[in-house]
């Protein structure tokens, strides 16, 4: 393997961080799409040069862009995002119905074995598929009308599907997560999707064990043990050993269990990392130190990894897009904050060096491992 | 010709540089002026105009002559001036984040 790339997202255009194999030396490009707001951008599994972006602007609404060269050049394509049929009402902020409205594109997933094939996740939370490289764009529609989507809410980001997460080992098998209604999985290419949240809690709701209604913030997979899932829950960090049919907690010893991003090492799954916040309304680290912490067993017991993180007057956020890993020898471990830095290691979590220090706040970090 | 000046993002979106000239067939509407630009630089699709509703997108303002023209019905004549290419209809992005 031959390097990486760093594909990052930020509230006012899109980078890309590269290097070789030994990730000392960074060339640094951007900004692309300057003043534009670049929720998510990801390259395909099968074809490193094939990129999709989601760009954003208040004024401007929603654009597609892919680059077929890696990021060289990029070309607008399809921005037609229109529900299947009436899109009715989920509830409010105040748990009163508010129309289904199109906002924007959270999250971009290509699949795994087909370059032109790739699903968006929207706000307000739905998911849809273009299979011509982004030029269309279709609803999966059953997910939105599984059952459940009049009891669906906006978290305080809104109701943005922000979480894909495709299954390696059974094609037609996905999960998705939305702000505020939990996680869904399908079995059959999303024709047709279950709510798992069993053993998921939700203080912030009037009944005890509801069907959704969960804000969960992200999940993570290692590809090679498909059933295991880890999320961040809105407090709580979680772990499914039965592909989400049921949920425990391993916060352990976490100094607080809110936050946002979580990931899985690139060649240990039982190896997970977080980045601890104080509470949701205060997203900033505990003791204004940045910790990411990481459990070698798969949850419970957890370390503080600061070597080289700021561990005094640090009051940044990482959002839930924000950490990735790459896939060489040596696996690297990436997240961006909201005060623009991009950090990366190269031993595990030991030690993190700044890539970058002064961009915009970053909204997503992914990784490409070149061949 | 129409004469149209877009505003700086969507300049850059669709690749061209200072005022936009369009041949617009027949009367010389909101609807008519944006349905040939959206023809022409189809990149801005939906980056004006609702996909679905075909509504200005809140955050844009239609500016011509001196006059706002924002708030017009979609199919209402443009001024004679932006007919005849005298002045250009401008598509104004809102003051808005400080």
């Amino acid at each position: 393997m031959s390097g990486v790339r760093v594909l990052v997202g930020t509230r006012k255009g899109a980078f890309t961080l590269t290097s070789n194999e030994k990730r000392d030396q960074w060339d640094v490009s951007g900004p692309h799409f300057g003043g534009w707001q670049i929720y998510h951008m990801k390259g395909s599994a099968v074809d490193s040069n094939r990129l999709y972006a989601s760009q954003y602007s208040d004024w401007f609404g929603q654009l597609i862009q892919r680059s077929d060269d890696g990021g060289k050049t990029w070309q607008p394509v399809g921005n037609k995002f229109v529900y299947d049929g009436v899109p009715g009402t989920h509830k409010w902020y105040d748990g009163t119905p508010h129309p289904w409205e199109f906002k924007r594109v959270w999250h971009l997933e290509p699949s795994l074995t087909d370059p032109d094939t790739v699903y968006a996740g929207v706000e307000d939370a739905a998911l849809f598929r273009s299979t011509d490289a982004g030029q269309t764009w279709s609803e999966l529609p059953g997910l939105r009308t599984q059952g459940s989507g009049d009891l669906w809410q906006p978290g305080a980001g809104g109701m943005g599907l922000h979480t894909i997460v495709l299954d390696p080992s059974h094609p037609d098998r996905m999960f998705i997560a939305i702000s505020a209604a939990g996680v869904f999985r399908t079995d059959d290419s999303g024709k047709t999707w279950r709510p798992m949240n069993h053993g998921l809690k939700a203080p912030y709701l009037a009944e005890s064990t509801p069907e959704v209604g969960f804000c969960v913030h992200h999940l993570a997979m290692h590809p090679s043990r498909p059933n295991v899932l880890f999320m961040q829950l809105h407090w709580d960090v979680m772990r499914t050993d039965d592909g989400a049919e049921s949920w425990q907690e391993v916060s352990g010893n976490l100094p607080t269990d809110f936050g946002f991003p979580i990931e899985v090492h690139a060649h240990e799954p039982d190896t997970i990392y977080v980045v601890p916040i104080k509470s949701d309304s205060e997203h900033y680290p505990p003791e204004g130190k940045l910790r990411v912490y990481r459990s070698r067993k798969g949850g419970h017991e957890w370390e503080a990894l600061s070597k080289g993180l700021p561990q005094s007057d640090c009051y940044v956020n990482i959002l839930r897009d924000a950490m990735a890993v790459d896939l060489l020898d040596s696996s690297g471990v990436y997240f961006g904050t909201t005060g623009g830095q991009v950090y990366g290691s190269f031993d595990d979590g030991d030690s993190w060096t700044a890539i970058v220090r002064d961009l915009p706040a970053v909204l997503s970090v992914e990784v490409q491992t070149l061949p | 010709m129409i004469r149209v000046v877009l505003p700086p993002h969507l300049r850059t979106l669709a690749n061209v540089r200072g005022e936009v000239t369009l041949d617009v067939k027949g009367q010389i509407t909101q609807r008519s002026v944006l349905d040939a630009l959206e023809t022409r630089y189809p990149m801005l699709s939906g980056t004006i105009r609702d996909h679905v509703t075909q509504q200005r997108r809140p955050f844009l303002r239609f500016f011509a002559c001196e006059q706002d023209l924002s708030n017009e019905l979609p199919d209402r004549p443009l001024p004679d001036a932006v007919v005849s290419g005298t002045e250009p209809f401008l598509i104004v992005g809102a003051i808005a984040g400080g």
